[in-house]
């Protein structure tokens, strides 16, 4: 198979394994009832962990521990109904377990709990934290010589978190070139646009005169992302995606529509969602 | 690290912090994946000589430690064996959230030093002097507690910690004229308290920098033909309650003796435990009150709070009026 061929297969694996991964938060999101779901937030980091699950975790499975493969914090753990059928989508438990979300004894709660048999390796959900935890991980991988990659998938609400700032500090003095932060930037917050709650103007400009490595994408182009993931700065510098994306993504009535930031998803609205998909 | 007496008077010379920093020197060539951080206290953690030796097991956090405690906590995912530490405010409650999903929640295994806890930094105020530490992180599981008594029970402790497989919490306490507790080496083991003085009748629980405290107020009392028993309560947590149970069926009367604040501490410890046992005893605390008060030298602070052993004996031969 020559370059351009490989390049378009690769690029529809991905394609199906974000309409799959959809697929699986509008279930899970249906069988959570009247407990509701992180919905609009999940729905636009599709693309994003599809894209590093698809192209750096894929073997993820046979490396329960911590040896020579790249790692994947969620650090916004809101997010996790697109991490969680990631997570089923390689193998580490069947499709029917995602039923169980927010179930009584379940071990696929609201936000990660840590449970390295079922690949989720940390537990988070307290924002702000994800980050920091990243730099451990990407310090010990440069000490242990792996060549690998360490990424870490933030909100832009939990951008307001002042421990982001800590992290995004400390980073770019460290030369971790190895580490990789990925905004979702989705516009919204819990209750509102960034704009309303706490406006991040500027975001980029931050994050570059913190000393960071910028790359802007559209959050929803495999591409654009595979090409951010890869690309290659002449420096040592930490690398962040500031990922434009659209919450919700995916819907007609969820799209930018903060009402879905978490919400009840009834048969009704799941039947048209399915349609909308399959279309 | 073998505790001679020669080594022993060394600690007691030059203080617990510095004894902290050379236990840890002395460790890196034991224990490979030692990781040290701190947050902008090198200096006041006895760590300049180890951060300029050992660099690769060294993280300077800057003054950020929300993130030192994350960076360490990913450090410690990955079987790195950590250190962490800072003042004890800012070791404990300015990072407590990060203590608990970390550590507590998610289990990564990292040992905290929390420096000049207690009422040392009073001529500093109440922003650097420490009396909830203890009850703070006590509220969280999975974490050991140990507040050592003098230097060589510091570097026994952290030793200890290290090799164990659950977080710790070591608190520090005391100025840097430590008197020492133990003349020579013994058996520390996290949980088991230790006796200092074997009497009767009369039970002295203590521990940190009020062992001492306690144990001069003991040799005052022997003269006057009183002659109470003092446990060094150093594990805070875990506890041994059957063990603890059996020590105070044997005395008429308990007293604690803590430098926190009487909510939380080693006073609630002992108090629960006797309660939940049903164990019908009083027990007197020797602790802070619930209230930020003026701030002084160590000595003025401690005497503020009668936790001096001449208001230590005197209280307890009130109480046996």
């Amino acid at each position: 198979m020559n370059e351009i061929n490989k390049e378009i297969s690769k690029h529809s694996l991905i394609k199906s394994f974000a309409k799959q991964i959809r697929k699986d938060i509008l279930r899970t999101a249906l069988n959570a009832k009247e407990n509701s779901s992180h919905f609009g937030g999940s729905l636009s980091t599709v693309e994003i962990i599809s894209c590093i699950f698809s192209e750096y975790l894929d073997f993820y499975k046979n490396n329960e521990n911590i040896g020579d493969r790249h790692r994947f914090i969620l650090s916004k753990g809101h997010g996790c109904l697109a991490y969680y059928a990631a997570l089923s989508e390689l193998g580490f438990f069947e499709k029917n377990v995602l039923d169980t979300f927010e179930q009584n004894d379940s071990f696929l709660l609201g936000h990660p709990v840590i449970n390295r048999k079922y690949g989720i390796e940390f537990s988070t959900g307290s924002l702000g934290m994800g980050l920091g935890l990243g730099i451990g991980l990407a310090l010990s991988i440069l000490k242990k010589k792996f060549d690998k990659k360490v990424f870490v998938l933030l909100g832009d609400g939990e951008c307001n978190e002042g421990s982001v700032w800590e992290a995004a500090m400390f980073a770019p003095n460290r030369e971790l070139y190895n580490l990789i932060a990925i905004i979702d930037h989705n516009k919204f917050q819990q209750t509102g646009s960034n704009e309303e709650i706490m406006d991040l103007k500027n975001l980029s400009n931050k994050w570059l005169s913190f000393g960071w490595n910028i790359v802007e994408v559209n959050g929803h182009d495999i591409n654009e992302l595979l090409d951010a993931f890869n690309k290659k700065f002449e420096n040592t510098k930490p690398k962040l995606i500031i990922a434009n994306t659209v919450k919700g993504k995916g819907f007609s009535f969820s799209e930018d529509n903060n009402e879905w930031h978490h919400r009840i998803l009834t048969q009704k609205t799941y039947d048209d969602a399915i349609e909308e998909l399959d279309k | 690290m073998i505790f001679d007496k020669k080594t022993i008077n060394k600690l007691a010379m030059i203080g617990q912090r510095a004894s902290f920093g050379l236990v840890l020197y002395d460790l890196v060539s034991e224990i490979d994946d030692l990781m040290v951080l701190t947050a902008d206290v090198s200096t006041s953690a006895g760590l300049d000589r180890f951060r300029k030796n050992f660099p690769n097991n060294y993280i300077d956090c800057g003054i950020a430690e929300q993130n030192m405690m994350n960076i360490a906590a990913g450090l410690a995912s990955e079987n790195f064996n950590v250190v962490t530490t800072s003042f004890a405010p800012f070791q404990t409650m300015r990072c407590l959230e990060q203590i608990k999903v970390n550590l507590g929640y998610m289990k990564n295994k990292v040992t905290m030093v929390g420096l000049a806890s207690g009422l040392v930094l009073g001529p500093l105020g109440y922003t650097h002097c420490c009396i909830e530490d203890l009850s703070v992180i006590r509220s969280i599981p999975n974490i050991n507690i140990i507040s050592p008594s003098d230097t060589l029970e510091t570097a026994k402790a952290t030793i200890a910690c290290l090799k164990n497989n659950q977080s710790s919490y070591i608190r520090l306490t005391g100025g840097a004229n430590r008197p020492k507790i133990y003349e020579e080496d013994y058996e520390f083991q996290i949980g088991m308290p230790v006796s200092i003085i074997q009497g009767e009748d009369i039970l002295i629980i203590s521990n940190g920098q009020m062992v001492h405290n306690a144990k001069e107020a003991v040799n005052f009392l022997r003269e006057k033909k009183i002659y109470p028993s003092l446990l060094n309560f150093h594990t805070l947590k875990p506890i041994n309650e059957n063990n603890l149970v059996n020590i105070i069926k044997n005395y008429k009367l308990i007293f604690t003796v803590e430098e926190h604040s009487i909510i939380g501490g080693l006073f609630s410890t002992i108090a629960e435990t006797i309660a939940k046992n049903g164990i019908n005893k009083k027990i007197i605390p020797f602790s802070i009150p619930d209230s930020y008060s003026n701030s002084g030298n160590y000595d003025y602070m401690i005497n503020m709070f009668k936790l001096d052993s001449n208001s230590i004996a005197e209280r307890i031969i009130n109480e046996l009026r």
